[in-house]
């Protein structure tokens, strides 16, 4: 293992991050905010608790999905596609660099800055709700796989992009109305039974509904489904990268 | 001694089906600077992106050092430095960051003080804190070298080194390459410009089409296929090559007033150009003009190259 190369890529994507500081750290929790604002406070006032949680607390795991997934993905897909957009990939790929130390770097600078912005959202939260979290280990647990999981995601996007555009299209035109369809506002419980049944094979559903488990204990489907569910998609992630770095596929010539 | 580089029966087909290597054998030495030669689209590109691993070779074996790159490939790519064609620059970073993350890309701790040896031999030190953007192309050529450099690699391809390079910088360049094999680095390079292999190879070898059509000693190639032609204008007319000289390499042009006289270095030696004056002197032919010529790297670079066409 070559912890130099992992340390080098680590430092320079968060360097990134720093250099970009009002795109990739303000400009979410503005958002996140203007949605506290809207939702929590504005409208949530008039809306019945749901489960037993005021609608302004209920909302919080789902808008911290929201910026996570699209952050996460949005960071790592940007991360690999960059050099290779701009021809500096070669240096990666001549490295002694394999996919462990590739992973840690990119896909852990990415996660890393999801669960900052994710801590960020949760503290913004505060100025806006009062929240108990029931589970907070779980709520950390899944978080940290759900941030990992998009990062590796994101990655293999960047991959697949040959564009720009490309790199956009899938979380504005997949990975955002999924979320919002996915229950990030609302029980799935609330919805008519035909929907509901529609609604379980999105699979943001199960993000949700683990995060929103781990905050206030209350659960849509079992819980365990969720986890598991999470932890699959994680492992198809890594399998799917490691077929990248294996084969080469739009890495190598 | 074992090389330092050994290819053997490396090739290459592209998915689109180009043979961009046809079963390449070639050795390089320690410590010696070797110039890849060839048109565009010859396979030199390849031939460097195999061994550095960028390109997946369909066939043959690479050994760097002896041993195989692809069993030990983080051994061998720790080992060498890559310069690329193109002026491929992460634009928004700091030179002397950039070439900081090269060094731990490539599995070395850090240390500033290899950074600012780096950058002081490429005269970017005053640079360090400048953003790739704001350099101009051969300060960033500089950075792509430096970035090369900050493993302290024992072999170092340069793919194109001085393309688009002004005179000056060219210059500069050489003198760096010079002092790297002082320092006991082994150089691959490829260019375009052959007075670059002429004035700085030891070894040169020449590819086309993929395969690699000669390898020599650059004196020895300009020996053997280095030709030393002189344009004798004759003072009056000859209707013919006169009998005497029957057994001289030498063309007489349709107006009978110009002698062609054309040697290999090997030859010039018996039949040099001064007997040949003295013998036209003793057979009273009178000259008014001399034009010599001796053939560069280039003149046999395209000879070469066209008579395969």
């Amino acid at each position: 293992m070559n912890f130099h190369a992992v340390r080098a890529i680590y430092q320079f994507e968060l360097a990134r991050t720093w250099r970009t500081l009002f795109q990739s750290i303000f400009t979410p929790v503005l958002t996140t905010s203007l949605y506290f604002v809207v939702f929590g406070s504005a409208i949530g006032g008039r809306m019945q608790e749901i489960e037993g949680v005021s609608y302004g607390a209920f909302i919080i795991p789902g808008l911290m999905l929201l910026t996570i997934l699209s952050e996460s993905i949005a960071n790592a897909s940007f991360g690999i596609y960059l050099p290779r957009f701009t021809g500096t990939i070669y240096e990666l790929l001549s490295a002694p660099v394999g996919v462990a130390e590739t992973l840690l770097g990119y896909v852990g600078a990415a996660a890393t800055k999801s669960i900052v912005l994710a801590t960020i959202i949760l503290i913004t939260a505060r100025f806006f709700v009062p929240y108990h979290i029931v589970h907070p280990l779980w709520a950390a647990v899944f978080l940290g796989l759900i941030a990992v999981s998009f990062c590796l995601f994101g990655f293999i996007l960047g991959c697949w992009a040959d564009g720009f555009e490309k790199l956009q299209v899938v979380p504005l035109m997949v990975v955002t109305p999924l979320t919002f369809l996915g229950g990030t506002f609302y029980s799935i419980n609330m919805l008519p039974p035909a929907w509901r049944t529609i609604s379980l094979f999105n699979p943001i559903v199960y993000l949700v509904n683990g995060l929103r488990w781990s905050f206030y204990g209350t659960a849509d489907v079992d819980i365990r489904i969720s986890a598991g569910l999470t932890l699959l998609f994680l492992i198809g992630c890594i399998g799917v990268v490691t077929w990248i770095f294996r084969s080469g596929w739009r890495l190598r010539s | 001694m074992q090389p330092i580089l050994a290819l053997s029966g490396l090739s290459k087909t592209y998915v689109s089906g180009h043979q961009a290597l046809k079963s390449v054998d070639l050795e390089i030495r320690r410590g010696e600077i070797f110039a890849l030669l060839g048109p565009n689209g010859a396979g030199k590109t390849t031939l460097i992106g195999a061994v550095c691993g960028l390109v997946r070779p369909t066939g043959g074996t690479i050994r760097v050092d002896g041993k195989d790159v692809a069993d030990d490939w983080r051994a061998a790519r720790a080992r060498i430095g890559l310069v690329p064609q193109e002026l491929a620059t992460d634009m928004f970073e700091k030179v002397a960051d950039t070439v900081a993350f090269s060094r731990g890309l490539f599995g070395r701790p850090r240390d500033p003080a290899v950074v600012e040896r780096v950058l002081r031999s490429l005269s970017l030190w005053d640079k360090r804190d400048s953003k790739i953007m704001q350099l101009s192309g051969g300060m960033k050529r500089r950075v792509l070298i430096a970035k090369a450099l900050a493993h302290e690699p024992d072999i170092l391809f340069l793919d194109e080194p001085t393309a688009g390079v002004d005179v000056e910088l060219r210059r500069d360049m050489w003198t760096l390459i010079g002092a790297l094999r002082e320092g006991g680095v082994t150089i691959i390079l490829t260019t375009h410009y052959i007075e670059e292999a002429e004035e700085m190879a030891d070894r040169i070898g020449v590819i086309d089409k993929g395969e690699l059509i000669l390898v020599e000693e650059k004196r020895a190639l300009l020996a053997q296929l280095g030709k030393t032609e002189a344009e004798i204008g004759l003072a009056a007319p000859l209707a013919a090559i006169p009998e005497a000289l029957a057994d001289w390499p030498l063309a007489l042009s349709g107006d009978g007033e110009t002698l062609t006289y054309t040697v290999t270095a090997e030859e010039a030696e018996a039949r040099g150009l001064p007997l040949l004056l003295k013998r036209l002197d003793g057979l009273g032919i009178e000259f008014r003009a001399l034009d010599t010529h001796r053939s560069s790297l280039e003149d046999i670079f395209v000879d070469l190259v066209e008579r395969r066409a």
